[in-house]
């Protein structure tokens, strides 16, 4: 067999798995690596302006497609600059591979030129990780990144290539099933647990499904809406939910938690049945844990065991992929002699009624001011004006909560957003990897003024590929959520969360050969996000918004959920 | 409560600090802390002692389980188990407390494994309360140094087979 050199053999690694980009940012450890892929056709590599950008890029590229992103950085700062992108997908389970340069193996040790110790850093942030200690080893462990990323429960892997390893001559040896010894995970559900959950559910009078990012992730939307709707029972969703259940449907009763629905908070607290599924009860979500649906049973699908009863203890744990576990379901209540569906659903009918009032009395709104813009207008502008088709990235505070709100996602794989960190300057680059992926789609930032200077430079690099990405600034000149808080707890002491000093972001889009555009009155939003959606280049959109307006129902931190402040 | 667990890991460099990193990071104790190679040189036994509620060991032994090198954790105090550990100890030995040192050792059957012209080094083994003992009826002679293995374990009768998922 002939040699072929450890970078060609990475980017066979790579075609194998079906990778047609990467987001990456070059190197001098790495430069092995960046001569092989300019061979390459068949792989694009698209160059970021920083390299945290190049991992959310890789991320939202995962999150729009199902598939593993890839990001390439070299070592020392570059693989240190991704490690809040690595974290970030981390904390959401996205399927990404990070590839590092790493200093010549000799080095590693030595505190050489611009190496670090990457894998001990990115321990706590990846699903795993791997330093490729022998050239032997390198095809074996490329092909198990990829299968421990986007398997189980999916996350981010990272392997770390010496220099020497990459330049090295190796045998390129054939595709094998992958056999790890420690590693098998489990998507099959246990049919006792089925059988025991939905004999709960034949019980219930008061059920509420309450709907994680696993639904999305395991592509179990279409059985999860079947579950609902046959047998009735609303759906609530977390922030990575979104999208999993249609947001227009009677049965979506929105998101729950610190800024969920008035419907959602209430209908946990008083549901006798709580069937979750792909959540992982987080303290925005729950609240104060101890008035958490103290009524309720608990019925929790998840596939990582670990989510199992770590916050809230649980009745009926189902360890297994959701989709598989809501087919599973959904053919018991089909194939089920002494149950009819029909029945099953009528039990529910008084529980529907009152959830309907409930949304009657406390819908999501705001106070409309005249001519002043509402952000959360501008959400709704932008949900009509592309039918809740998008695909929406967030940044992190105000502005992602109104969007998680006010935009009715139809469709799963819609909206990116860093749910479990709180990447501030995560949407923006997510944005472009997820208009790589899906040129067909119209795809929209929203922002923060604040937000989205944290990886503005991106501005370049859709500018680079020609990615017409919208981004709409919800512009109010504060940290608004920090504000918020510093409003409703801290006797209104703005500590740093001022940013009146910005720049001016039309000419900003400009300079970046770019189009900006600006509203300052609600007359002007529509226009402006007509004509930014109509123009085919990168557009941002800076709406100046009333200055203190406020994320409501909000349940402030370490109280019930049935305690919100409501607008 | 005290939980002794066993542990089998890929034998990888790195690997012992995915474990310490994950108890260190979410806030679980470490009492003690053994690892070395088993018959297969592939695969290492890790005995970790640490303290929780049920509900703490159940997410320690989960979490344990999620690492990607972690081939199996049982729980040994689930069932019949033999913990021992070992304690080598320096203590001095002038002429006039030579023969109480070796009676004691004696009677802990321990053995003397160094010989200096005023002390001896020791070992002991045995399990906590036993090395415990020891070192306490031995400190009024004079203890100069002592260095203990920490707790090792083995499920009695037959391997341990009930691994946690």
């Amino acid at each position: 067999m002939s040699q072929i050199s450890g970078a060609q053999a990475i980017v066979k690694c790579l075609l194998e798995e079906n990778v047609d980009t990467i987001f990456g940012y070059p190197g001098g450890a790495v430069i092995d690596l960046y001569d092989e892929l300019s061979n390459c056709p068949d792989l694009t590599h698209v160059l970021v302006r920083h390299e945290q950008a190049a991992v959310h890029a890789a991320d939202g590229y995962a999150r729009v497609t199902g598939e593993v992103g890839v990001a390439l950085l070299t070592s020392g700062p570059g693989a240190t600059n991704g490690v809040t992108g690595i974290a970030t997908a981390y904390m959401d389970s996205i399927p990404i591979v990070i590839l590092t340069g790493q200093v010549p193996t000799p080095l590693i040790g030595n505190d050489a030129f611009q190496e670090v110790d990457i894998v001990g850093i990115t321990r706590p942030c990846t699903k795993h990780n791997y330093l490729v200690n022998s050239k032997e080893e390198l095809v074996e462990v490329m092909r198990e990144a990829f299968h421990v990323a986007r398997t189980g429960r999916p996350g981010p892997v990272l392997v770390d290539l010496p220099k020497d390893i990459i330049k090295d001559g190796i045998e390129f040896e054939d595709r094998k099933p992958i056999r790890m010894q420690s590693y098998q995970p489990n998507y099959e559900p246990h049919m006792g647990q089925v059988e025991k959950a939905c004999r709960l559910i034949t019980e219930a009078r008061k059920p509420v499904l309450y709907v994680g990012g696993g639904v999305i992730l395991s592509d179990g939307a279409t059985e999860l809406t079947e579950l609902a709707t046959k047998l009735n029972i609303p759906v609530t969703m977390t922030l990575m939910g979104l999208g999993a259940f249609p947001g227009h449907h009677e049965l979506s009763m929105g998101m729950l938690g610190m800024h969920g629905t008035y419907t959602a908070n209430m209908a946990v607290a008083e549901s006798d049945l709580l069937i979750s599924v792909g959540a992982r009860f987080d303290d925005r979500v729950t609240g104060k844990l101890d008035t958490f649906a103290t009524n309720a049973k608990i019925i929790h699908i998840d596939i990582d065991p670990t989510s199992i009863s770590k916050n809230v203890k649980v009745d009926v744990p189902i360890v297994a992929d959701c989709k598989k576990a809501l087919t599973a379901m959904n053919s018991w209540f089909n194939n089920q002699q002494d149950i009819s569906v029909e029945a099953e659903k009528a039990k529910h009918q008084d529980w529907f009624n009152k959830i309907t009032n409930w949304q009657e009395l406390h819908p999501l709104g705001y106070q409309d001011e005249g001519e002043q813009i509402k952000p959360q207008y501008v959400v709704e502008m932008l949900d009509k004006l592309t039918n809740g088709d998008a695909i929406v990235a967030t940044e992190v505070g105000q502005h992602q909560m109104w969007a998680a709100q006010f935009y009715r996602f139809s469709d799963p794989r819609r909206f990116l957003t860093s749910g479990g960190l709180g990447t501030m300057g995560y949407g923006f680059p997510a944005a472009i990897g997820a208009k790589l992926a899906r040129p067909d789609k119209i795809c929209i930032d929203i922002a923060g003024d604040g937000s989205i200077q944290m990886n503005i430079q991106e501005l370049a690099t859709a500018r680079q590929y020609n990615t017409p990405v919208k981004i709409a600034i919800l512009n109010n000149q504060f940290l608004g959520m920090v504000r918020q808080w510093q409003e409703l707890f801290y006797d209104k002491r703005y500590a740093s969360t001022v940013m009146d000093i910005a720049p001016d972001f039309v000419k900003l889009a400009q300079a970046y050969g770019a189009v900006g555009l600006r509203a300052t009155k609600k007359s002007e939003v529509e226009d402006v996000i007509k004509e930014a959606l109509a123009v085919d280049n990168t557009v941002l959109m800076d709406f100046k918004i009333s200055r203190e307006e406020g994320v409501f129902p909000m349940v402030p931190a370490g109280k019930s959920n049935t305690e919100m402040l409501l607008v | 409560m005290k939980h002794t667990l066993s542990v089998l890991l890929q034998n990888k460099p790195g690997v012992l600090s995915r474990v310490t990193g994950l108890f260190s990071g979410r806030g679980f104790n470490i009492e003690s802390l053994c690892v070395a190679e088993t018959l297969d040189p592939k695969v290492s036994c890790l005995t970790v002692i640490t303290k929780g509620d049920n509900a703490i060991i159940e997410q320690i032994t989960k979490q344990l389980h999620k690492l990607i090198d972690v081939i199996k954790v049982v729980d040994i105090d689930e069932g019949e188990f033999v913990e021992r550990e070992m304690v080598l100890i320096r203590v001095n030995a002038e002429e006039h407390t030579r023969a109480e040192v070796l009676r004691i050792i004696d009677i802990f059957r321990g053995k003397v494994v160094d010989v200096s012209p005023n002390s001896y080094a020791i070992e002991v083994t045995g399990s906590s309360s036993k090395i415990e003992a020891i070192i306490d009826i031995l400190r009024p002679i004079g203890i100069q140094e002592i260095v203990r293995t920490g707790k090792i374990a083995i499920a009695r009768g037959r391997a341990s087979k009930k691994g946690v998922t």
